[in-house]
């Protein structure tokens, strides 16, 4: 199956030209024949179907834990927010809202939209109609998201998800001056990442080209409205005003003037406190999205490398261009699993808290197979990222070395700098 | 879209208010938390909590539900359809309401028989405990008493068959209308026969309802001729008929040979999600309801592909079964996973069309 054989593959020209550098190393994937891609296609589905046959009751319990989670702790955030203009209350209230917003947006919304949960048939807990607390609307983030990255993940010129249209982070994209502010904007893209997000789903590539209707950008335009109303309601003018209201009221017999004063420090606090959540909330999730398909280790490919590709060498790309966070238990938690982005792009519909019981497996087919199994801790994965997008701002630049074939499981090859 | 329960009648007053809070819960709803609390609060959807397990008979168990809101009420012989989970995995079924109208406790009741083989039944039967919480669906059905009511009735049952009828015994019971009615029901045991000791009661009690029960493991079946023997008046009574489909087959004919096929109400329960055992690959003729577009498909083809080749405008992705950007909601049929060659499905199944061929006939709400 190739991954361009579709009815209407993205017609866009791709935005930066395929530079190929010789001296770049050769990519493992030119190196496997093509019987050792379909049999590692075939270990790796067999992977799959062994978690399918086993999904169930624990499974069912887990999501529904955590969506459970979620809710005590946003309710938890709100009532220590009314309080928000008692600085401890303040702390421990947006710390709690930072995190309920975390699990929302990675573990719960990411996945759920993903369809890991539909087989449960539950219409609660369902990728067809799941919203998020962020500002993508659902349907057209599954279509970027779920359809073209996970798709052409990696592919020069296919996958947007690459450099997002404004970044070069492949030393294959040709330069252009505008690069030179990229580390800025990045900077100012972390902290309003969702919106970032929602823009980049509209896909300016094909409204330029006139591949997306007029009609079709105006209604996702107002789909993205619609979603940022009702966070700017919610989050800037609901809760701060609750909390106001409560201070005025609370302790009684003070003052006109002194109940407003009240009011106003109870409004402007709650204000800050839920943005920013959506600041933390924002901050987390791009440096743990950015850590997934950009740090040194990972390939990119370019569209030759791939035609006519295999599903075995569609699992060989999804491997040699994702890489995996180390981390705690309550890390991948809070990462949405999205820590083992390796697994997640071989079966980006596996319920996410399997993710870690199959990582072994999948690092002794990398073993087996002389493949790299991407991963690091969150300090070397996200400086490495930034690094590039230091060193892409300016012309020139070329792959980084690669680590090469993963050792047996825990040792770790040294990184290639 | 996974199937959802009915909407339940909430106090618009309430309904205002929730509407007005969820500025402060968008994107959930206020639902989402007031469930924390009790998931029987939804007003997305209709739930219940089941409150007794009763064995009903050596198949059969009645199940006493209280809905989460005011029941809407049901005419005797209609059916509900149950939203259970069983390991993990939601199940709709659809059953016949047991219990009459208009109960002082506000529960209804349904009466399963035990399916070998089957998911749900296995459950209900064995191993739902008293507190679980089910979503109902709509009231569904046009098996029901004419209004008005017929002089003469003649019920016909057999086994779970009894279902639809019992709910309507129980009504006419309730309202002293037990006036002149044959009951003739058939079941393989003589311990299989659900109801057994209400019906008995009901018999003794009122000259105007008359039971006769046959056993077929020891008689065998009930045949068309016998009719005139057990109810020579048969044409002159309003019937109503439920049980397995032989059974309907040769009464159905009998009417339309020797009666008003206009006074026989027929009730059929809907087939098991199994059908037949065709062979691998076999395809089949899609429907797409929502579209309503009718395509076919080799057996190779997937379903979005026939759609397409069809004419149909539907959903789509990645065209290999990652993104699920294609499911929809299976209605009726069995469809065969390209990809592994296993044949599956139940309704309202969400299927993702583009790795998945149809295994005989299929309808899609797509």
């Amino acid at each position: 199956m190739s991954a361009t054989h579709t009815d209407s593959p993205p017609t866009t020209t791709p935005p930066i030209a395929d530079e190929a550098d010789p001296a770049e190393g050769e990519n493992p994937l030119a190196r496997l024949t093509p019987e050792q891609i379909e049999s590692l296609g075939r270990e790796l589905d067999a992977i799959h179907d062994e978690v399918y046959a086993d999904l169930g009751e624990r499974d069912a319990r887990y999501i529904r834990s955590t969506i459970a989670l979620h809710r005590r702790l946003v309710l938890a955030a709100r009532a220590l927010l009314l309080g928000s203009r008692y600085r401890p209350l303040w702390l421990a209230g947006t710390a709690a809202l930072s995190v309920a917003k975390i699990l929302e947006n990675m573990e719960i919304g990411h996945n759920v939209m993903h369809g890991q949960w539909d087989w449960m048939n539950d219409p609660d807990i369902n990728s067809r109609n799941w919203d998020w607390d962020t500002a993508s609307p659902a349907d057209a983030w599954r279509h970027s998201h779920n359809y073209e990255h996970h798709t052409f993940t990696n592919i020069r010129g296919l996958d947007r998800d690459l450099g997002y249209e404004i970044m070069r982070i492949d030393s294959h994209q040709r330069w252009h001056p505008v690069y030179l502010l990229q580390p800025l904007y990045n900077l100012v893209l972390m902290g309003f990442f969702e919106w970032g997000v929602a823009l980049h789903d509209l896909n300016f590539d094909a409204i330029r080209s006139g591949e997306k209707s007029k009609g079709k950008v105006i209604d996702e335009l107002k789909a993205i409205g619609v979603k940022a109303r009702r966070q700017v309601v919610k989050d800037y003018i609901a809760f701060p005003a609750l909390s106001a209201a409560l201070s005025a009221a609370l302790p009684p017999g003070r003052s006109g003037r002194r109940r407003s004063r009240a009011a106003r420090r109870g409004f402007r606090a709650t204000l800050a406190a839920d943005f920013t959540a959506n600041i933390v909330r924002n901050v987390w999730a791009h440096s743990i999205i950015f850590c997934g398909h950009f740090p040194d280790q990972t390939y990119t490919f370019s569209q030759e490398e791939v035609a006519d590709e295999t599903r075995g060498g569609w699992y060989v790309r999804q491997l040699l261009g994702s890489a995996n966070i180390d981390g705690s238990p309550l890390f991948h938690l809070l990462a949405g699993n999205l820590s083992f982005q390796v697994e997640h792009h071989l079966y980006p519909d596996m319920p996410s808290s399997r993710y870690a019981e199959i990582a072994p497996r999948v690092r002794d087919v990398c073993r087996r197979y002389g493949l790299p199994y991407n991963t690091g801790p969150l300090s070397r994965q996200l400086g490495t990222v930034h690094r590039t997008i230091l060193r892409l701002a300016f012309p020139g630049g070329r792959p980084r070395r690669k680590p090469g074939p993963t050792s047996p499981a825990g040792a770790r090859t040294a990184p290639g700098r | 879209m996974a199937e959802r329960g009915a909407i339940p009648q909430v106090p618009a007053v309430r309904r205002r208010a929730l509407r007005l809070i969820s500025s402060f819960t968008s994107p959930l709803l206020p639902d989402d938390y007031l469930e924390l609390v009790n998931p029987l609060w939804s007003t997305r959807e209709l739930r219940g909590r089941i409150e007794r397990v009763e064995r009903e008979s050596e198949d059969t168990v009645t199940l006493t539900i209280k809905p989460g809101w005011e029941w809407p009420g049901h005419r005797p012989g209609q059916y509900i359809r149950l939203g259970v989970e069983v390991d993990g995995i939601h199940h709709w079924r659809a059953y016949s309401l047991t219990s009459a109208p208009g109960r002082a406790d506000g529960c209804i009741t349904i009466t399963p028989k035990l399916v070998h083989g089957g998911r749900v039944s296995p459950f209900l039967f064995g191993r739902v405990q008293p507190g679980t919480i089910v979503r109902l669906g709509g009231v569904e059905g046009t098996f029901t008493l004419p209004d008005p009511l017929p002089a003469r009735l003649l019920f016909i049952s057999a086994g779970s068959g009894i279902t639809p009828i019992i709910s309507m015994l129980r009504e006419l019971d309730a309202g002293g209308e037990l006036c002149d009615i044959v009951h003739l029901h058939c079941s393989h045991t003589a311990e299989g026969v659900a109801f057994a000791r209400e019906l008995s009661a009901l018999d003794a009690r009122h000259p105007g309802y008359r039971l006769q029960v046959r056993v077929t493991g020891e008689q065998g079946r009930l045949a068309a001729p016998e009719l005139d023997a057990l109810c020579p008046d048969w044409p002159e009574r309003e019937a109503f008929l439920c049980g397995p489909p032989g059974l309907l087959e040769a009464m159905t004919e009998r009417w339309a040979r020797d009666g008003d096929p206009g006074r026989l109400h027929v009730e059929r329960f809907q087939p098991d999600a199994h059908i037949g055992d065709g062979e691998r690959g076999t395809g089949g003729a899609i429907r797409f309801c929502a579209s309503g577009v009718d395509a076919h498909s080799d057996g190779e083809q997937p379903i979005l592909i026939a759609g397409e080749t069809a004419g149909a405008q539907l959903p789509y992705g990645c065209r290999m079964g990652i993104c699920h950007s294609c499911v929809g909601r299976l209605r009726s049929g069995r469809v065969r996973d390209l990809r592994t060659g296993r044949v599956h499905g139940q309704p309202g199944e969400l299927l993702r069309t583009c790795v998945n061929a149809p295994e005989g006939a299929v309808e899609i709400e797509l």
